[in-house]
């Protein structure tokens, strides 16, 4: 798997947030987006995933896929968690949207040690609780490239070792990461992107 | 596909019942609109009796819309439409399947309490199955047409009633065709056949629009 990122330009709102941006990535990369607030860490991570539109330049998957929304898994500052409905039936609607082949909502809570919450409502979950949910959520589909805005947020240490045994095991099987952070991550990435130098 | 379609119907559904009460919302204002109209008009019951379908459906178009603005809004507020865009899955399809769990969880209660509603009206009992029938016919696509404006609205992170006001217009002939249909069993002489065909014309072609034009509008509200 190969991520390409050539003369990428992006604009938030009308105003231009970052230009002329290149990186590639191979699998088992680890990369860390930095720079300060407002740098358009979050507007990358949304460009790359396909949910915003370049203003200039491309992002490109090697191999391709016909429909490249499927490549990504994206966790951004939302947790879209449903309140009213128990984590296990968060993480289980997701799996059945996804066709997810990868690990049962019970398996993926245990990984984040979550599995004691599993049947209740997701709206009574602290701050971290629902960041774990979200984390977890990515172990229900086997997708190649992991899209993270802030993942540790909210996180104890627990939580940010469970984030780092996600991430190796991620990196390990094949797959890129593309972490925005302001914090040290829990694995040293292999590349990292600073934006907001020139603006 | 059809799985993952399923899911989004039957989530859809169960966040309208579980979630805040949305659906029970509408059924009760629903109630609340029917019953107060023998208050307003006096005991006449050849009156109340003539107007019953149209009071019904007047209600039932009123309830329809009035939660539909909260089908994308929470999603775009916890970021779950980002992940529904991501996917893989035609957002035309999800517009779809977010309309009919919205359906089933508020318009199809609609149609099931409107017999009952319609006794409090004094309307004639074969009268109640032709209302029953318009309802099940024409909801759909008032519940459609509403999700064009829900989709539009999310756009802009508030609802309310704008939603529901926006594409009021646009409901009007449901509403027409609809009394129609429901009041040919009373007044007569029009037959009921060609007013509940066009409004079964009308629910089929929202069915095709309304997920065009709502992942129209949520692909535009992409930021």
């Amino acid at each position: 798997m190969r991520l390409t990122v050539s003369g990428l330009a992006a604009e938030r709102g009308g105003r231009p947030v970052f230009s002329g941006l290149s990186f590639s990535a191979v699998s088992g990369e680890l990369i860390a987006v930095s720079g300060p607030n407002g740098a358009g860490k979050s507007t990358l991570l949304r460009v790359v995933s396909g949910l915003l539109h370049p203003v200039s330049g491309s992002v490109r998957f090697d191999p391709p896929d016909e429909e490249p929304a499927r490549l990504v898994h994206y966790v951004g500052h939302a947790d879209a968690l449903k309140p009213a409905l128990s984590v296990a039936e968060n993480l289980g609607f997701w799996r059945q949207v996804w066709r997810g082949t990868g690990l049962d909502p019970e398996a993926a809570l245990d990984r984040m040690g979550l599995a004691h919450l599993a049947s209740l409502p997701a709206g009574v979950l602290s701050a971290g609780q629902k960041r774990r949910v979200a984390l977890a959520r990515l172990l229900l589909a086997r997708r190649p490239i992991w899209l993270l805005d802030e993942p540790a947020t909210a996180l104890d240490s627990a939580g940010q070792a469970g984030l780092g045994g996600l991430l190796s095991g991620h990196l390990a099987t094949g797959g890129i990461a593309l972490v925005a952070t302001h914090q040290a991550l829990p694995l040293p990435a292999s590349q990292e992107v600073t934006l907001g130098k020139n603006s | 596909m059809i799985r993952a379609l399923g899911a989004i119907i039957g989530q859809t559904a169960l966040l309208s019942w579980r979630g805040g009460g949305g659906a029970f919302i509408g059924l009760i204002f629903f109630l609340a609109v029917v019953t107060v109209v023998p208050f307003g008009l006096g005991p006449d019951l050849n009156l109340l009796s003539r107007i019953g379908p149209a009071i019904l459906w007047i209600g039932a178009l009123l309830a329809a819309l009035l939660g539909v603005d909260r089908l994308f809004r929470e999603d775009r507020e916890d970021g779950s439409l980002d992940l529904l865009h991501l996917s893989g899955l035609p957002l035309e399809l999800v517009v779809l399947a977010k309309g009919i769990g919205h359906w089933l969880a508020t318009g199809l209660p609609l149609a099931v309490a409107a017999p009952i509603l319609g006794l409090l009206l004094g309307v004639p009992p074969s009268a109640l199955g032709a209302a029953v029938l318009t309802l099940l016919a024409g909801t759909p696509a008032l519940t459609l047409i509403g999700t064009i404006g829900a989709a539009l609205m999310a756009a802009f992170g508030r609802g309310g009633l704008l939603a529901a006001v926006l594409v009021l217009p646009f409901t009007i002939p449901v509403l027409i065709f609809g009394v129609s249909a429901a009041s040919a069993m009373i007044v007569g002489p029009m037959p009921f056949l060609p007013p509940f065909l066009i409004l079964c014309a009308l629910s089929l072609i929202a069915l095709v629009v309304a997920p065009i034009a709502g992942a129209a509008a949520l692909r535009a509200s992409l930021d």
